[in-house]
């Protein structure tokens, strides 16, 4: 069973790169953004194949290492 | 005294440290990542460099490694332990300092030498040591101190804060913050002041012929209080 995590910075965290991302869109004329925030995504393939249970591993696997809580949120995209 | 420096694959001032440790008295051994208990120390330094290609987030992948369960035992009772650089990188994922250390500001790797100032000397790290500001050395990408505001008024409150970057003068302004950390947060420590993270290099800064020596006052007064 696949199950995609995306994590993202929280919003009162800087994102430089989301920063530099939007000054290029911005240069290359596409002046309707008004921010662009960078972040990750991970697809993981586990051979659980409880849905319940493969989530909530993937959420264990999201607190103890894939989100860094402090600065991160992540969303845990139901099985593919 | 007898010090221990952590080798993860990837980190490089770990040689470096064990030739300052040595150079200033300590007994010091080198701990392979994948070991399980550390030698009998009074400090143990998780060294510069970039632990497993800095994938995912600097110091995460190292900071699960096998070596650091028995780190973060020897922090919670009382061991002294220093991280330097990617070794405070991997202090924040421990969770035994707070905070995080993200992107620099200007996303620039930053490579220069710094000076910063002691906050605090309540600690054995910097008891006893007369200078107030210290010049070192700094290296890296990821060094944008960053917390909560909960978490950085509990800092203050507990003056956490070990230096700030600064000026020559001791004047802490955002002028000479280099790379856009919190406060012009350098280093800091646990509540209990036994843990020190800090992004610069002292043990770049103990040669005369190379550097500066403000990396030996550091050590100097360190093995001094240790004792």
């Amino acid at each position: 069973m696949k199950i995609s995590v995306i994590i993202t910075l929280k919003k009162d965290v800087l994102d430089p790169q989301g920063k530099v991302i939007h000054q290029a869109l911005d240069g290359m004329g596409f002046n309707d953004v008004n921010e662009v925030r960078q972040g990750k995504y991970f697809e993981i393939d586990t051979k659980e194949t409880n849905p319940k249970k493969a989530k909530d591993k993937v959420e264990e696997m999201c607190k103890k290492l894939l989100a860094n809580l402090v600065i991160e949120n992540y969303k845990i995209i139901d099985a593919l | 005294m007898k010090s221990a420096v952590i080798t993860f694959p990837g980190s490089n001032c770990d040689r470096d440290m064990d030739v300052a440790l040595k150079k200033f008295g300590f007994k010091n051994k080198m701990v392979w990542h994948q070991d399980v208990e550390l030698p009998k120390s009074d400090l143990v330094v998780l060294p510069g460099g970039f632990s497993y290609g800095d994938y995912l987030r600097c110091g995460s992948m190292a900071s699960k490694s096998k070596i650091m369960q028995s780190v973060i035992n020897f922090a919670n009772s009382g061991g002294m332990v220093m991280g330097i650089c990617n070794g405070f990188q991997i202090l924040v994922e421990t969770g035994l300092v707070p905070g995080v250390l993200l992107r620099n500001k200007y996303l620039e790797f930053i490579c220069k030498n710094v000076f910063v100032k002691i906050s605090d000397k309540d600690n054995a790290y910097f008891k006893n040591i007369n200078n107030n500001i210290l010049e070192l050395h700094i290296a890296h990408n990821e060094g944008n101190y960053f917390c909560t505001n909960d978490q950085l008024k509990e800092i203050e409150d507990n003056a956490q804060v070990a230096i700030n970057y600064c000026n020559n003068e001791g004047k802490i302004e955002e002028l000479f913050n280099p790379n856009g950390s919190l406060k012009n947060i350098a280093g800091i420590f646990n509540k209990e002041k036994n843990v020190l993270g800090m992004m610069p290099h002292p043990e770049r800064m103990i040669d005369p012929s190379l550097s500066g020596e403000d990396g030996s006052l550091f050590f100097k007064n360190l093995i001094n209080n240790l004792k």
